[in-house]
């Protein structure tokens, strides 16, 4: 099934890429080219080829384990992701640490006080975060936390780490931008998961067997809200690894996805094509966790 | 001595969708005395929930407890507060809810949750409270008592769940125990056990009870006292026997109307034997789950059922849950293509799929659903709804269409104008005349009726069966009945198959069911109807009750699947061999290895022995040839 989604997706892209206007031999050789020198480009890449045949040489590769060069540079792909995979990997994992347990908490301390001033509070904060655009937030933290307040520096380039200072350095900034819309999104969703079960007719029995409302919460609903809220965390960092262009533009931080929005306005196929494999890959893995989390909750799914 | 409980003037009141309060509780006083057993009875929106769960200051979403007084125990329980209710509910006032699958916590296993409220106000600590839930446990008959508590909700039966409710209410030795209809989701058969586990647990205890339902019969076993309810307030309150043979109230009269069973299905004369059949069902297997070399499913729930319905005439359908009457009703609509057999309209064989049905193959068969509520689309006008199968089958539009919708509103007895109302707006009964509305539209040949009254109250079931019966007449429609309620069939249905674990047990007449010689099953599902009178629980002979406690096991092969309970059974031969259907001289076709006289002498026996070993019961039954007499009652 995963297997499938990927071939679909690879497909999809390099449909895409296709339709796009322009091919790399244009892009590289800018517009002052002669149509021979285009011409002689496009055939020393292979481009003059038909798209389905490309396609399959492309396919033929990936299976032989050779994702091929790229086509702007001439640098084997795999060299050029491996630059920046660990990046992205780490500005993804940083982020996840310090949203998914914030978020969980503030969900979840909501759905018990729902309604109270904690509640309200939380939630017109949370659609106010949601409802900004990322580079503000980007921006405003450079400007705030960078520029006047001087703490952190306004780029992180991720390189040579050496201390925890450094790191946190480096970091802060990034982070704080990504954590916020990220922290905003799974917490209305952990919420509405949690108050969703709160409905159940069980937990009106356990009510009326005497529980108050924080063991409600832990012990009845939230055992039967995690398939959900698993879901909703791993939907909202699969966003981690591709979408997180602006982020990397406003930080000048060297992520997978700076890489991609550069591959894609080249028509450098092969790197947007790893790119999107990796991408995707990281989703149906987040998916497929979130679905074991899922089961490994529910009895009913556990046990037959 | 002081009653445990005394409520009065209790009102309580309900925002509608306007956000205009209603008042659904007005003005109700009684009292409870320690160690009695008082029953809440009335129809849904009589108030009857809404009491009881205002007995521990509960009040549910959408609803306010907005005056008079509740004292339990010598304490006001609507001036406590919230965490004063909190250590109140489930160590002094305990409640067992009607649906027992969904009251658990699928997520947590069964002992947690039956200790939990002992946990909560740590009367005891957790290994006392283990130990006792399992002799409570073993004491309520629950099997495997050590083990039990490991398991989780969905691993064990609706009537076992509804026992464990149960112990979860006695852990706490409560004071009073409020029970919400707790038998009602339960089979005939289940019932029994249940009612007679509760009725030992409360007397033996001395405990306090308020028992909330709306079958009389079921009551009339349970409570010392009834309180009889209708849209909020107090008809009548009198001692159980009073109220069943001296009702004061007109109310509880037409209640106890309600409860007897009449006949509403006009007799047809053999005049309708001629006419060829509707609908043929011919040796239908089906079931669920991969299928073997020679089609045989994994799961089989159908197994060799065929029936024939002549135009203008119902059969119903009757079993315990389980026994595969809905999948029939599925196989016949081709929404479960069957495995094996045919389904036959007016003599030509169907596809077995729906899919691959003619339009006007698909327009003559039209189902009717249990769940009134979920078949209707929440946003669509009831004009809409009704307008699509119109369009669909007829291609009426505008106009003519409206027209149509309109007609067919006047056939359910409803008023045209309630075309331009939404689903959401109607009342439970109007939504079931809406869904029959829906089936008339396609002007169908059967329609397919699947527990169509279970969901309704008594009274409001009662008038949907006269619907019905009038519809068939003026129309000529065959319906397929489909019921778990003995006294509905009885009603309504000139002929009545029993299906017991997806074989065909009996099938005959109506008349046939009334007389013996029964499959020991068909003579089981009828002595396990609650009877309208006091004592009746606690008559039950040994030989029911036995038969009654056993689930469906389904077996394999043509053998007898009804041989694990039977009390008639000769083991190596009914386990073994495949069972002969054979015609009785009353009329009906029984699956039974025992023959025509071997039942009627074993059924005389059996009663013979009840007589003797129970001489204490005051009204022995009239056996031997007045039997049938006495089965005609139910």
């Amino acid at each position: 099934m995963a297997m499938l989604t990927l071939g679909f997706v690879s497909m999809a892209v390099f449909a895409g890429t296709e339709i796009l206007p322009g091919d790399v031999a244009e892009a590289v050789l800018g517009q002052n080219a002669t149509p021979e020198a285009v011409a002689g480009l496009r055939h020393a890449l292979h481009l003059d080829y038909p798209a389905h045949i490309r396609y399959f040489l492309w396919l033929i590769g990936i299976f032989s384990g050779d994702a091929g060069r790229s086509l702007a540079n001439n640098l084997p792909v795999t060299e050029l992701i491996a630059s920046r995979l660990p990046n992205s990997l780490m500005l993804a994992s940083v982020t996840a640490v310090v949203s998914v347990p914030i978020a969980l908490t503030l969900g979840i301390s909501s759905a018990i006080w729902r309604g109270s001033f904690f509640d309200r509070a939380a939630s017109f904060l949370t659609m106010s975060v949601v409802a900004m655009p990322e580079f503000l937030i980007a921006t405003l933290a450079v400007i705030i936390f960078a520029v006047n307040l001087r703490w952190f520096p306004a780029l992180s380039y991720a390189a040579g780490m050496v201390s925890i200072n450094q790191f946190f350095n480096q970091f802060a900034l990034p982070v704080f931008t990504l954590s916020c819309v990220l922290i905003a999104l799974m917490m209305r969703m952990t919420r509405a998961a949690v108050i969703d079960t709160l409905r159940s007719p069980y937990i009106e029995m356990a009510v009326l067997k005497g529980a108050r409302p924080i063991r409600l919460v832990l012990t009845h609903a939230l055992p039967n809200a995690i398939g959900p809220i698993a879901n909703a965390v791993a939907l909202s960092l699969s966003y981690l690894l591709g979408g997180t262009v602006v982020v990397e533009i406003v930080f000048g931080y060297p992520g997978l996805a700076r890489l991609l929005v550069d591959a894609v306005s080249n028509r450098d196929m092969p790197v947007v094509q790893a790119c999107v494999m990796i991408v995707c890959s990281a989703y149906l893995f987040l998916v497929i966790l979130a679905d074991i989390a899922g089961v490994l909750s529910n009895p009913r799914l556990r046990y037959r | 001595m002081a009653p445990v409980v005394k409520v009065e003037g209790l009102r309580v009141t309900a925002r509608d969708g306007r956000g205009q309060q209603n008042v659904i509780v007005n003005d109700v006083s009684f009292e409870v005395n320690s160690g009695e057993i008082i029953a809440l009875i009335g129809e849904s929106g009589s108030g009857k929930t809404t009491i009881a769960l205002s007995l521990m200051g509960y009040a549910r979403s959408g609803t306010r407890i907005a005056g008079g007084k509740v004292t339990f125990d010598r304490r006001e329980i609507l001036s406590l507060t919230q965490r004063e209710l909190s250590s109140l509910r489930g160590r002094d006032i305990a409640y067992v809810p009607q649906s027992a699958a969904a009251s658990f916590n699928p997520a947590k296993p069964l002992l947690k949750q039956v200790i939990e409220s002992s946990q909560i106000h740590r009367v005891m600590a957790p290994a006392e409270a283990r130990a006792k839930a399992v002799s409570l446990f073993r004491e309520l008959g629950l099997p495997n008592p050590e083990l039990l508590g490991t398991r989780f909700p969905h691993q064990v039966s609706g009537g076992q769940l509804q026992r464990l409710l149960a112990a979860m209410a006695l852990v706490t030795d409560p004071k009073l125990i409020i029970f919400d209809e707790p038998t009602t989701a339960l089979d005939v058969t289940t019932q029994i056990e249940v009612l007679r586990v509760f009725k030992k647990a409360i007397k033996e205890r001395g405990r306090t009870a308020v028992y909330v339902s709306h079958d009389l019969a079921v009551v009339a076993q349970m409570a010392d006292r009834i309180i009889v309810l209708r849209d909020g307030a107090i008809q009548e309150v009198n001692a159980t026997q009073y109220i069943l043979t001296a009702p004061k109230s007109d109310y509880t009269r037409t209640l106890l109307a309600a409860a007897e069973p009449q006949a509403r299905a006009v007799t047809r004369q053999a005049s309708g034997t001629a006419a060829a059949s509707v609908i043929e069902v011919k040796n239908i297997v089906a079931g669920y789950g991969a299928r073997d070399r020679e089609g045989f499913p994994a799961v089989p729930i159908l197994r060799d059922v065929s029936l024939a319905i002549r135009p203008g005439t119902t059969l119903g359908v009757i079993g315990e849950s389980g026994s595969g009457k809905s999948t029939l009703a599925r196989v016949i609509a081709g929404l479960l293509p069957a495995a094996r057999g045919e389904v036959q309209l007016n003599g030509v064989a169907l596809p077995k799929s729906a899919a691959a049905r003619t339009r006007d193959q698909l327009r003559r068969i039209q189902i009717v659903f249990q769940m009134a509520d979920t078949a209707l689309n929440p946003a669509r006008p009831i004009g809409r709804i009704l307008g699509r199968p119109l369009e669909f089958y007829h291609g009426l539009r505008g106009a003519r269409r409206a027209r149509r919708v309109a007609e067919l509103l006047e056939m359910v007895r409803l008023p045209a104008t309630m075309a331009e109302r939404y689903p959401g707006e109607l009342s439970g009964g109007q939504k079931q005349r809406i869904n029959l509305a829906r089936a008339l539209a396609a002007e169908p040949s059967l329609i397919l009726c699947d527990e169509v009254t279970s969901a309704l109250d008594t009274v409001v079931g009662a008038a949907i069966l006269d619907l019905l019966v009038e519809l068939q007449r003026e129309l000529g429609i065959a319906y397929l009945f489909i019921s778990h309620d003995l006294s509905t069939v009885k009603a309504i249905c000139d002929e009545v198959m029993i299906l017991y674990a997806g074989q065909i047990m009996e099938h005959g007449t109506r008349g046939a069911l009334c007389q013996r010689p029964l499959h020991p099953y068909s003579e089981l599902l009828i002595s396990s109807v609650p009877e309208l009178r006091q004592g009746w629980l606690e008559g039950i002979s040994e030989t029911v009750l036995k038969e009654a406690s056993g689930g469906i096991v389904r077996r394999a092969g043509a053998a007898c699947s009804f041989f694990e309970r039977c009390s008639l059974r000769i083991p190596g031969r009914c386990d073994v061999e495949p069972t002969p259907l054979r015609r009785f001289s009353k009329g009906a076709d029984i699956r039974c290895q025992r023959t025509e006289t071997e039942l009627i002498e074993l059924a005389a026996q059996r009663d013979a022995n009840e007589i003797s070993g129970r001489p204490e019961i005051s009204e022995p039954r009239d056996f031997g040839p007045g039997r049938g007499a006495q089965l005609i009652a139910w």
